[in-house]
């Protein structure tokens, strides 16, 4: 078993998702019990995954899974190609994590076409472990678009008012970004193919090795870049995703916040940035650039939301910034941080969508003026939406900390000093942003008559939030759990990129950031 | 040593876990603040062990560590914990002031509905604050910096339903994060500019073992403490972040006394202290701390002059005495500074639990009356040393040890700051002058404040007059303590100068190992004779006393004589009763238009021009299928005229073209 446990843990969902097209599609609890199993089940396989010593030892591919797909000879070939590494490993765990999160949180807010939404949640999952565990690049784009199709109709059937808009959104914007990296997949394949070099199939560590010239990885870098970027969300290309988390129910949101984003920051650091490490040099400033200006622009916006999931929302462009500039900082403690800050807005952003979903179950409201006060009739509540949002601001201690830590640091000690500063105001407007929410929903008085007979967290609801509080406190105090298995993917993975630079070019550093060098 | 300094943080975090988990159930007063207090007082006995073996040991500095926190390529951090002399003051004063604090609460917070609540964040406070002093390396004590600003976040937000202590708690924090700003980029500057050089770390005998790798005045190492100065102002309330804390007097009082006096509030003193080596190689920094506070203590006296809110007034006295603190810093003489510190510590926290003993009184009294007048306005007060005896003479030595009288705590350790700001090789008299004025404005208004609290004739509403109690034995014992260390603590500092009977400073030789290093690389000494020193200080007794007999003149000779004064001169008491409208003015410079562009970048930016180049790009696409279906109109006809055209095209193309 262990030699397929991939395969079994990618496609259990799938599977379950076969038998769930036999359960009546009047029986609610069945349905919602039955996924809730199988998404359980899966976690529990991929268990072994987070338990094996081999990715402290070794930053290779393990779990390797190879078998023969399509194969054209001579004109195209593409392989069953799966494998992970200790980077791929934790957004694995992740999304294997969330799923039941996920799942539970449908309990009182699905009730229509239940049938559908487990189908297609579980649809999802597939899509999502199957894009982290694939080597071949034809088949991430498989699993890529495949996560694309469950996510549009959740939006556009379960979604709020202008649930259309956003899902037609959400699919066309990343269609576009999509068919960009298709067309530049093939002219890697092809580009592989007449120069001979040795291939096989679609097999990225093959890619790896490719001498591209670096006209051909400034476009090609362009074409995946700006599909990713569309993904992550960068500035200015992030639009869709207020609408589309807006609109989406509570879980479509949480999926999306805490591994559908992932897939770009992912993106990045598996394929734009190694396949094309020459070209990546250039673009770091303008990207950096980007990231920062994320930061800054998503907290000054998300300040001003009168709605709390927009404001969520926001929040996640600025967190998604300080991931992107970790990771463009090319070195191990900014790649570290850049990829536990995934791991740490999956968990606190799933929890605020998750916590946002709680009070629109009772309330079927999500602005902000409508409430005040809650903490008075929702102790519990109150406990649990202050350490999320502690976490979220990135207290030390919590999680969010190690991750924006360490993601300025890698900056710092890279080219990137003066973007890092620029990043670490944001350490104060994330204050300002979420607790003047906290203030305004949870404390003062309770001046709405609606907010009177508020029921605090029932026991379901609590369940829901106790693993995700424990990894708030986990990754916060003990995080060398999950670096001592990232660090060595992490290091193989930068060197592969410096021994494989086909010329060096110097990062374009602003003029005043000499200022500091020269002392 | 011992290998349990990891317990003095523990004691107070389990009691913190327990009330908060649990308190609820508990509901027993008697046990929730039995635990806290009981907590508290173990942490300060493992911190006495520690301390006396420290002095037992030839060896100055233990370090101890309890795992990796994160370890990531050459960034390597423990959870580890320093004992040096240093450290050693810092738990005494932070568990036996706390634990005071503790017992005092039990008391003051009694039939408080979120009696568990307040004893679980006060230990959790706690626990935070020893983690900050205790942190060998900079990422714990940041650790415990935050944590601080956390708990003291939840305390100020402790009456949450009130909106003004939620906007507060709100401001406490996001002022105190501009401050974290400037520390996680003086940390971030630090640990690439000593990576650079080869030294890849945190901790703090590192970092002073090879500060010399920095080019002591250079441009690096000013960019670096002032970054770090710049967390200190935050945190311990200098201009020009100093507005969060007299709002935070919303918090219960026993929170005023422990974390905004005697503790939290001093936490950027002490990181000077740490960092001493560092600050001492960058003079202009150094000179910046001294002027900023010179200029808080003044500026936060001026303030004091007019409050009527008993607490408020102390408020802004604490501003004043932390900005002693850091003139103390800037000049050099960090002994004094950190012992400045210690003393205000025990008068200090003295007053604020002696407020809070007059606003229980008043409280109750009120409450009996059924009356609803403001318990903290002093103007309601006035005559209450009958009614509180032990109250009002714990205040009135307390206010005797601010005001720097003879042989009283306070008196040891201003006197050194002013000498040091006098005499010192990085001194001035600028600061000296200024420090000199503000300690006559210091004893001014708390002298006021005592007349108008304890003396004279009683302005208490009729009805009420007669029901103030004195406070029971947990708040009065915490405030005789208290009261008997401000009046003590100060003469295990005595100056070479009077040292008649030989004792030494003991006070400067025990800190003594930990700023040797300092001033291995830069020597920063005081210099001048005794004559000049005892001259001084006579000096600063007579300013002291001029204070006091300006109060005594206007507040109990002349009743009359403050409603004049303002009459006289409207537009200055406006301005200063109003705190110089600096609240106002940071409000139009910074937060309204940090809201209007939040404003403007959402519905103008974002929505209109970057969704508006979306939506465009999808009406355009719109737009031309809309016009080219007309072209699939089904009519064969138009199809073979198009293709009658087309060939046509085509064939003339290659015939003419």
């Amino acid at each position: 078993m262990a030699d397929h446990l991939l395969s079994i843990m990618t496609f259990f969902p799938l599977l379950g998702m076969l038998f769930i097209l036999f359960i009546p599609r009047d029986n609610d609890g069945l349905l919602k019990g039955f996924t809730l199993v199988v998404t359980l089940i899966t976690f529990v396989i991929s268990l072994p995954l987070a338990f094996n010593d081999v990715f402290t030892t070794s930053g290779g591919m393990h779990y390797k899974e190879f078998s023969e797909w399509i194969n054209i000879d001579g004109f195209f070939q593409m392989n069953y190609n799966l494998g992970i590494d200790g980077i791929s490993l934790w957004l694995v765990m992740l999304t294997t994590f969330i799923m039941p999160i996920a799942v539970l949180s449908t309990w009182k807010a699905v009730d229509k076409n239940t049938k559908g939404f487990m189908a297609l949640l579980l649809l999802l999952e597939t899509g999502m472990l199957g894009a982290f565990v694939s080597l071949d690049l034809f088949l991430f784009y498989i699993f890529w678009e495949l996560m694309l199709i469950p996510m549009y109709f959740l939006i556009g059937i379960w979604g709020g008012k202008n649930r259309i808009y956003a899902a037609v959104k959400f699919f066309i914007y990343t269609a576009v970004g999509s068919l960009l990296m298709l067309v530049a997949i093939i002219f890697v394949y092809y580009y592989a193919l007449q120069s001979g070099a040795p291939i096989n199939g679609f097999g990225i560590q093959e890619f790896y090795m490719l001498d591209l010239p670096y006209n051909a990885q400034y476009w090609l870098f362009l074409a995946f870049g700006f599909s990713f970027a569309i993904k992550v969300p960068m500035f200015p290309l992030h639009t869709w995703l207020p609408d589309a988390h807006t609109e989406a129910p509570t879980a479509g949101s949480v999926i999306l916040a805490a591994v559908l984003l992932k897939m770009g920051t992912y993106g990045y650091v598996r394929f734009a940035m190694p396949l094309f490490p020459d070209a990546v040099q250039t673009f770091i400033p303008l990207l950096a650039t980007l990231s920062v200006v994320g930061i800054i622009y998503g907290s000054l916006v998300a300040m001003m939301q009168e709605d709390v999931k927009k404001l969520v929302a926001y929040s996640s462009v600025a967190h998604l910034g300080f991931v992107m500039l970790g990771i463009f900082a090319m070195n191990l403690q900014g790649m570290a941080g850049g990829i536990i800050q995934m791991i740490n807005h999956g968990v606190s952003t799933g929890a605020l969508f998750l916590i946002v979903g709680f009070i629109y179950e009772r309330r079927h409201t999500r602005m902000i003026s409508e409430f005040g006060g809650l903490a008075h009739k929702m102790p519990i509540f109150a406990t649990i939406f202050l350490i999320i949002t502690f976490s979220s601001i990135g207290l030390p201690g919590t999680n969010g900390f190690v991750g924006e830590f360490l993601a300025l640091v890698g900056a710092f000690e890279s080219g990137l000093r003066w973007y890092a500063v620029v990043a670490t105001t944001g350490v104060i407007f994330a204050a300002v942003y979420m607790l003047w929410m906290y203030q305004r929903v949870m404390m003062g008085k309770i001046t709405n008559p609606a907010n009177e007979n508020l029921s605090d967290l029932s026991v379901r609801e609590i369940v829901v939030m106790m693993p995700l509080v424990l990894f708030v406190f986990w990754i916060g105090i003990a995080p060398n759990t999950f670096f001592e298995k990232m660090n060595p993917a992490v290091e193989q993975l930068l060197n592969q990129m410096n021994n494989n630079k086909v010329a060096v070019v110097e990062i374009q550093q602003p003029v005043v950031a000499n200022l500091l060098e020269t002392k | 040593m011992y290998n349990n300094l990891w317990l003095i943080p523990f004691f107070p975090l389990v009691g913190s876990i327990i009330n908060g988990l649990l308190g609820k159930k508990i509901k027993n007063e008697k046990v929730i603040g039995g635990l806290g207090t009981l907590m508290m007082f173990f942490s300060f006995l493992v911190a006495c062990q520690n301390f006396f073996g420290l002095r037992a040991s030839e060896q100055k500095v233990f370090q101890e560590s309890i795992g990796s926190w994160m370890s990531v390529g050459n960034l390597q951090i423990d959870w580890g914990f320093l004992l040096d002399p240093l450290s050693a003051v810092m738990i005494l004063v932070v568990t036996g002031v706390g634990t005071l604090i503790h017992l005092y609460s039990i008391g003051y917070m009694h039939g408080e509905e979120g009696f568990y609540r307040f004893f679980s964040y006060l230990n959790l406070f706690a626990c935070a604050m020893l983690f900050l002093v205790l942190g060998n390396n900079a990422l714990v004590m940041f650790i415990g910096w935050e944590g601080v600003g956390l708990c003291s976040y939840l305390l100020i937000g402790y009456y949450f339903e009130k909106k003004s202590a939620g906007d507060a708690a709100k401001k406490a924090f996001v002022v105190n994060r501009i401050g974290d700003f400037g520390f996680l980029c003086g940390l971030l500057t630090l640990f690439w500019a000593l990576g650079s050089k080869g030294v890849w770390t945190m901790n703090f005998i590192e970092i002073g073992e090879n500060a010399h790798l920095l080019e002591s005045g250079g441009v690096l190492i000013t960019v670096v403490t002032l970054c770090f100065f710049l967390g200190a102002c935050g945190k311990s309330a200098q201009l020009p972040l100093y507005t969060w804390l007299p709002d935070a007097m919303e918090g219960p009082t026993p929170v005023s006394a422990l974390i905004h006096a005697a503790t939290m509030v001093t936490a950027g003193v002490y990181m000077i202290g740490r960092m001493n080596v560092l600050f001492a190689m960058a003079p202009t920094t150094m000179m910046t701390i001294a002027f900023v506070g010179a200029a808080t203590a003044i500026f936060a006296a001026s303030i004091g002059f007019a409050q009527n809110d008993i607490k408020r007034v102390l408020a802004y006295s604490t501003v004043s005495q932390l900005g002693f603190m850091f003139m103390a810093m800037g000049v050099g003489a960090f002994t004094a500074g950190i012992f400045h510190l210690m003393t205000h510590a025990f008068f200090k926290a003295c007053l604020f639990l002696g407020s809070g003993s007059v606003i229980h009184g008043m409280h109750h009294a009120y409450h009996h009356a059924h009356l609803d007048d403001d318990p903290q306005d002093m103007r309601n007060m006035g005559g209450l040393r009958k009614f509180m005896p032990i109250t009002h003479w714990t205040y009135f030595i307390s206010c005797l040890a601010i005001a720097g009288m003879p042989f009283f705590s306070g008196f040891f350790s201003k006197d050194e700051i002013l000498w040091w700001t006098f005499a010192s090789t990085r001194g001035s008299y600028v600061v000296y002058g200024i420090g000199a004025i503000a300690a006559c404005m210091t004893a001014f208004y708390m002298f006021r404040s005592l007349f108008m609290t304890f003396y004279g004739e009683q302005k208490t509403d009729a009805r009420a007059k007669d029901h103030i109690p004195e406070s029971g034995l947990t708040i009065t014992i915490p405030l005789m303590v208290l009261a008997g260390l401000a009046t003590v603590g100060g003469l295990i500092g005595i100056p070479h100068a009077i040292d008649i009977f030989h004792v030494g400073n003991l006070f400067h030789d025990w800190l003594a190992p930990v700023f040797s290093q300092a001033q291995q690389l830069n020597v920063i000494e005081a210099h001048g004779s005794a004559s000049v020193e005892i001259a001084l200080m006579i000096l600063s007794v007579l300013i002291g006393l001029a204070g006091i007999a300006g109060a005594f003149m206007m507040y109990m000779k002349n009743p009359e004589a403050p409603g004049k004064f303002t009459a006289k001169f409207p537009g200055l008491h406006k301005i200063v009763f109003n705190k110089w409208y600096v609240d106002e003015l940071y409000d139009f410079l910074f937060v309204n238009p940090c809201k209007r562009i939040g404003t403007f970048l959402w519905r103008g930016f974002d929505v209109k021009v970057v969704d508006g180049v979306v939506n465009g790009v999808g009406w355009v696409a719109k737009g031309i299928g809309a016009g080219l279906k007309y072209t699939q109109s089904g009519y064969l006809h138009n199809y073979a005229v198009a293709m009658v055209v087309g060939v046509v095209v085509i064939v003339g193309y290659y015939v003419f073209g």
